[in-house]
């Protein structure tokens, strides 16, 4: 029906061990979602809920402590250290903050020439003619490479990085909250920027945001994070317009509407009863014995679309048809 | 007492740092009525933070700032007023409200120790009345078992906690002005909903006038009378809230209003 996937992910898990006391945590709990050629798939949920540790874990910056991570077909949980600097050239990152980013005492041609020195990707010969290409494929231009970064806005720092990014010409790139930093309007143009490349590179994009306004605009397939677990993945149309797990919904209602009457309306409900998210989220609503017969807490309802049978509240009409 | 909570005329505001000096509010004018809640939206640097902080004759960190024009509250003039005299004003009749509550808060001083603070200074409470106090303020904004986490240091609570917890230290003078600059902008969307909540019910509660100042449309939606936008230290659209959503007049606001990302279908409206 599909493309091969450009990324394969299965049952991805990262433990954090016990420290001084504290019991070790599981920071991820088998994750699993393909991402296919020239395609988005948005990663929301709340601060702690695993997003940047997913990104991390699947770009091999955090150690695994179980699962696989296959991109081009080839695994990277195994790689060794080597092969894994090669394929470095394919998966690259766009982090949230423009200003921490970027080598202060650097100019902006030395920063868009650094990586492609360091994958040999262009001969020493036509570096100067890359970093120029690479400016105005993000729109900037070329004569911006002598200066610094300071001398520059938010929003054109943060096509620097793209443009960074975008150097070794990369398949696959986990954007890291590219636009929370940023303004509204700022926000707009970078996601328009994002969108276009995508379109003429064929990028595959995981795209990490607790915004899920934004995560609506880019992404073609969602997944939501809860404590380390995916609880609902779907098409974006799908889990925006029919969430069906409880926490996805919590999620939606929470997003402020830039409609005065309705927004009113919303904040005056009674805030919703949040006690079914405490502890470990219970047994599986069905009656399924997952950890007992190794099946994922995971159930379809509608093709492409699935929710975890966890964190679901007792009673009250939650449960599933 | 008669006329507007505040009545702002021709504020100027010019800041100087050791690299520049930037006029940041250009003469803006504007009243906020007691009871009234008023938004200031616009972007970085458009001035709605200078003019928060004008306000209460603060400078924003590392700078200086010179002050123009004429701010009444209740019919007195605050940029004449020295600094032993604003200093008494501050926290009890105007208090603020940042937007990033661990750099807000003292770290080595339990929250305790920092609301005890206010009381004592400015409503002249005894050590254990002020303590007492401190622990029913904590209970209002929502933090559960008060009396045991009142002797906890900021870093003991979680960010949305801390929120609350800076709400009630301002709060607890009973202020005629809650200034609230960004409060929500560091918290997840299921805390931020829950802050939004608690403002709009200690502003019913206890008549408190209320400035917000955001970037962000969705959060000044619901929670604001009427609104100023800004843009480069100017007031360039003012209104009642519905008619600057449904009609917006200056081109600025509408690029703004346009700019804000959607959650279309049947998620968003139900």
């Amino acid at each position: 029906m599909t493309a091969a996937p450009l990324l394969q992910v299965r049952d991805l898990s990262v433990l954090f061990p016990a420290r001084r006391g504290a019991p070790p945590v599981r920071a991820l709990e088998r994750l699993s979602f393909d991402i296919a050629p020239g395609q988005t798939l948005g990663l929301v949920g709340q601060s702690g809920s695993g997003k940047t540790t997913a990104g991390r874990a699947i770009l091999q910056l955090q150690k695994a402590s179980d699962g696989s991570v296959r991109l081009l077909g080839q695994e990277l949980t195994t790689m060794p250290a080597g092969a894994l600097r090669r394929m470095r050239r394919h998966m690259q990152f766009v982090l949230q903050n423009p200003y921490s980013s970027l080598h202060p005492r650097m100019t902006i041609g030395q920063i868009l020439s650094e990586p492609l020195q360091v994958h040999r990707s262009v001969p020493a010969s036509r570096i100067r003619e890359r970093v120029a290409e690479l400016l105005e494929l993000v729109s900037l231009d070329p004569a911006m490479m002598r200066r610094y970064p300071h001398e520059f806005s938010g929003g054109q720092r943060q096509r620097v990085v793209i443009a960074r990014a975008l150097a070794v010409n990369p398949d696959f790139v986990v954007c890291d909250e590219p636009v929370s930093a940023l303004d509204v309007r700022t926000q707009a143009q970078i996601v328009a920027l994002l969108q276009s490349l995508q379109e003429k590179l064929g990028l595959s994009y995981l795209f990490i945001a607790h915004d899920l306004a934004i995560v609506r605009e880019m992404a073609h397939r969602v997944a939501v994070m809860f404590r380390g677990r995916i609880v609902e993945m779907g098409a974006a149309a799908q889990v925006y317009d029919s969430p069906a797990h409880p926490y996805t919904r919590l999620l939606l209602d929470a997003v402020p509407v830039p409609d005065p009457r309705l927004q009113r309306e919303r904040l005056r409900r009674p805030p919703p009863d949040l006690r079914f998210l405490d502890g470990d989220g219970g047994p599986c609503i069905h009656g399924a014995d997952h950890a007992g017969d190794g099946t994922p807490e995971w159930h379809e309802i509608a093709p492409g679309h699935g929710v975890s049978c966890r964190y679901w509240p007792k009673g009250g009409g939650w449960e599933p048809a | 007492m008669t006329g507007p909570l505040l009545r702002v005329r021709d504020l100027a505001a010019t800041v100087t740092t050791r690299r520049e000096v930037i006029r940041a509010v250009r003469g803006i004018s504007f009243d906020i009525n007691a009871d009234e809640a008023v938004g200031f939206v616009g972007e970085s640097g458009c001035g709605k933070s200078v003019t928060a902080k004008a306000l209460m004759r603060l400078a924003p960190e590392g700078a200086s700032i010179a002050l123009g024009g004429s701010v009444a509250f209740w019919g007195q003039e605050l940029l004449a007023l020295d600094e032993v005299e604003m200093r008494d004003l501050r926290g009890r009749r105007i208090a603020m409200v940042f937007q990033d509550p661990m750099t807000s808060l003292n770290p080595v001083m339990s929250i305790g120790a920092q609301m005890a603070d206010m009381l004592r200074r400015h409503l002249g409470l005894s050590g254990r009345a002020a303590r007492e106090r401190g622990i029913e303020l904590l209970d209002l904004v929502g933090i559960p078992d008060p009396a045991r986490r009142i002797d906890d240091f900021p870093h003991q609570f979680s960010g949305g906690q801390r929120q609350r917890i800076l709400i009630a230290i301002a709060i607890s003078c009973e202020p005629d002005l809650l200034i609230a600059d960004e409060p929500t902008t560091a918290l997840d969307v299921t805390v931020q909903a829950q802050i939004l909540r608690l403002l709009l019910r200690l502003r019913e509660e206890r008549g408190m006038a209320l400035m917000l100042i955001t970037h962000d449309f969705g959060v000044v939606a619901g929670m604001v009378d009427r609104v100023n936008v800004m843009y480069r230290g100017e007031i360039v659209e003012t209104g009642l809230v519905d008619d600057v959503f449904s009609a917006p007049q200056h081109a600025y606001t509408r690029a703004l209003l346009d700019a804000v990302p959607r959650l279309q279908g049947a998620g968003a409206t139900r």
